[in-house]
């Protein structure tokens, strides 16, 4: 005997919508024990980390604006982005964008999902707009966070640019503000790179650690000597380019660049890890992954994306070889840094303000003691400073030792006289300060420019 | 218009690269019914299974499901539900929070999916706020079942829904299909365990290599079954044995080490096991108990499989 059931023809289910599968990925996400590790660690953290450290006596100062962060508390939020770049984002888009699909594999609940969601592209499209939700929240943290810490730290205060020009607190917060947005470029790149690693190799762990991995080469490639068209034309540049945003005029040329090319990255992995998605075969449940198929749809696609975004690059900015670091441009940028933290020093001095223009700074540099040619990056550069002050007929001079990466940052060594940057402090009316002038950091832009002024 | 078919499946075929998972596969399962799919590992059933949820299309074959044409992979009806491979859960989330979950992504509301009603069918009230990350395996199918029941589907498909369950877990398992069949739905489980086919199948198809080689009611397959061995419990063992060697169609199993044995196993088809009782009854010989050693449906899969194994 058989139960007599409804006899209207069933209808073919429809594909739940993706904003009902972005929230489904959310509540999955987001109850993952080192997910909500993550988020906790990323609002918390670098406030305490930024506070922590403004108050020591030593600073970090290898670190861009490290050895500023007695002065103000922005100095903080770029540290933090200094360090975020390098560690910090890349492991974060690991966690995320690269398990975000192997996590299924693990589980082994891509049969339940597909028959749940009923479409592949719709799964995509919630898991990658549920990852980057998170990665983005996990941003935000770093940045509000250590930028908090910073200013209830240290105080509201102006912040020294790369080439010791003062930004009031309003533009010292716009600025640090606009380099965290800048930097999600590159983070959007590596979260591409994690989801494609995430699709490519399933289960093994090596999709996890892709994006570290592609994010520690990248870094690796920045310290070489490298073109400057290859340079730029890397994903991560824009983790450095953001530098830029604190010289005055800023260096938006290699910034925009960076930004372009590690959303063009971004664009092109998602759309391979897409894709590669459609393609595969769910019925198999061991999946972990084709090494074939990760070589000829995952790295031969972007090995000539780079071969493109570099030809595209020289092409742009007339660059094809060399560093870009040259003798020219070093003792420009030298020269303004100088000028620029000799008033900082006059006014804490107390002196008589003088401008930039009566100052007439230059300098004069040298590789090796003119051994070598005065090019490229190495901490073997030597630069002799010559200023003026009014109704001083004598100009005045200061030697600098000079250290220059290869992506055109630099520390500025004061070599003497010592009382103008032969010692860290100074004594002013209201007791010893640190002399800005002993160490500074500095930039040189690596794409041609015309000289100023 | 009469009752549709839950399920219709005429030659359906299905390779992946050399291998040949199903081999012109028909397959009638009625509304209402639960249907029994058993066979050794690697014969098909997953795969059957597979296509029934709509994870993948058949290459070759028709089949319809609930009256409606299936062409193409995710394009089941909507009122399909059940698992394969076991069920997907996340351990992160408690009982109540996979279901929750599930419910908001077919655009229900929580409160009022009947998550704790399918939660209470199942037998994990208990446990509902409790992370699957702990559950046993039978406890995670339940809830997996509990998952298939939130959409209130006329086709549940279960891939194995017996493996883990403990005894209790076992009893609100089979309570939920029997009632789910009694209201109308139509179930195709897959199993290894003859014991819970017999107990809750009407029906029954046996695939071997990817090829069906039975397909009909439980009785019909005992029917066609060669003579099976029973065991046979009674209140005077030599004057039972007596008369089993007696009556026709009856051989004693074992005979020379059971001799004195107070139970018997006799090998017989069930005509003459019946005359064997009849006799026994007019004896005056109370009949304790009398069982297949091996299932009915035991020892035709064993046998319908062995022959298809010997005929490739």
């Amino acid at each position: 005997m058989t139960a007599t059931i409804a006899h209207d023809h069933a209808a073919v289910a429809r594909p739940v919508s993706v904003a009902r599968g972005y929230r489904f990925e959310l509540v999955k996400l987001i109850s993952q024990w080192r997910i909500r590790l993550l988020v906790l660690a990323c609002w918390i953290a670098p406030a305490l980390f930024v506070a922590a450290v403004s108050q020591q006596s030593s600073l970090p100062v290898d670190t861009l604006f490290g050895r500023w962060m007695h002065a103000t508390g922005w100095a903080g939020p770029l540290v933090m982005l200094g360090f975020a770049g390098t560690w910090a984002l890349p492991l974060l888009t690991s966690v995320v964008a690269g398990d975000v699909f192997a996590f299924e594999d693990r589980l082994g609940t891509w049969r339940h999902l597909l028959v749940a969601v009923r479409s592949p592209r719709r799964i995509f499209a919630a898991k990658a707009l549920a990852s980057l939700t998170v990665i983005l929240l996990l941003v935000a943290g770093l940045a509000l966070s250590s930028a908090a810490g910073g200013v209830v730290a240290v105080g509201n205060q102006p912040l020294v640019g790369l080439d010791g020009h003062l930004l009031t607190p309003s533009d010292a917060a716009g600025k640090v503000l606009l380099a965290w947005v800048c930097v999600l470029a590159p983070t959007l790149a590596l979260a591409a790179i994690g989801l494609l690693g995430s699709v490519v190799l399933g289960r093994s762990p090596m999709g996890l650690l892709l994006p570290a991995l592609v994010a520690l080469a990248l870094q690796l490639a920045q310290m070489l000597p490298l073109p400057v068209a290859v340079r730029l034309a890397l994903p991560g540049y824009a983790f450095i380019a953001w530098n830029g945003l604190f010289t005055s005029p800023t260096q938006l040329g290699p910034l925009l660049i960076g930004i372009v090319v590690s959303l063009v990255w971004a664009g092109t992995a998602t759309a391979l890890a897409y894709l590669l998605f459609l393609r595969r075969d769910f019925t198999d449940l061991t999946y972990d992954g084709s090494a074939r198929r990760a070589v000829a749809a995952g790295v031969l696609p972007l090995v000539g994306l780079v071969a493109v975004t570099v030809a595209v690059v020289a092409a742009a900015t007339a660059t094809t070889t060399g560093s870009g670091i040259e003798r020219d441009k070093v003792q420009r940028s030298v020269a303004t840094a100088f000028a620029r933290l000799y008033r900082l020093q006059t006014k804490q001095l107390n002196r008589p303000d003088v401008t930039e223009a009566q100052l007439k700074a230059t300098a004069t540099c040298n590789r090796g003691g003119g051994n070598v040619a005065a090019q490229g990056p190495g901490n073997d550069w030597r630069c002799v400073i010559s200023w003026h002050l009014p109704d001083v007929e004598a100009a005045g001079t200061a030697i600098y030792q000079l250290d220059v990466t290869a992506d055109g940052r630099f520390v500025a060594d004061g070599d003497g006289p010592k009382e103008v940057n032969g010692y860290f402090l100074v004594r002013t009316p209201i007791g010893d300060a640190p002399n800005p002038l002993w160490q500074f950091d500095g930039n040189v832009e690596l794409l041609p420019t015309a000289p100023k002024g | 218009m009469g009752a549709l078919i839950a399920v219709r499946a005429r030659g359906i075929t299905k390779c992946f690269g050399d291998v040949v998972a199903l081999d012109g596969i028909d397959l009638d399962v009625a509304p209402a019914q639960i249907h029994g799919l058993v066979g050794p590992n690697g014969a098909g059933k997953t795969t059957l299974l597979g296509l029934l949820l709509g994870l993948a299309v058949a290459d070759s074959g028709r089949l319809e499901i609930l009256g409606t044409p299936v062409r193409r992979a995710l394009a089941a009806p909507d009122c399909v539900a059940g698992f394969v491979d076991g069920p997907g859960l996340y351990p992160s989330l408690t009982a109540r929070q996979n279901l929750a979950a599930l419910a908001a992504l077919r655009g229900r509301d929580a409160r009022t999916a009947g998550i704790d009603d399918v939660l209470d069918q199942v037998g994990l009230t208990d446990v509902a706020d409790d992370r699957a990350h702990g559950f046993s395996l039978g406890m995670r199918q339940r809830l997996g079942l509990a998952a298939a029941l939130l959409t209130k589907p006329r086709l549940l498909v279960l891939d194995e829904p017996s493996n883990g369950l403990d005894p209790t877990g076992k009893r609100h398992v089979h309570s939920v299909l029997t009632r789910l069949a009694t209201d109308g739905t139509s179930v195709v489980l897959s199993s290894h365990r003859m014991d819970d086919v017999e107990a809750l199948c009407s029906e029954v198809t046996i695939v071997a290599t990817g090829r069906v080689v039975f397909s009909g009611p439980l009785s019909k397959l005992a029917a066609e079954n060669r003579e099976l061995d029973y065991r046979l419990h009674t209140s005077d063992p030599r004057a039972a044995r007596r008369l089993a060697v007696d009556t026709a169609g009856i051989r004693l199993v074992d005979d020379g080490a059971r001799h004195q044995a107070e139970v018997l196993v006799v090998r017989a088809l069930v005509p003459a096991l019946d005359e064997l009782v009849v006799r026994l009854v007019h004896a005056d010989i109370a009949v304790r108990e009398l069982a297949p050693v091996v299932s009915p449906l035991e020892a035709a899969f064993l046998a319908l499989t062995e022959q298809q194994e010997a005929g490739r």
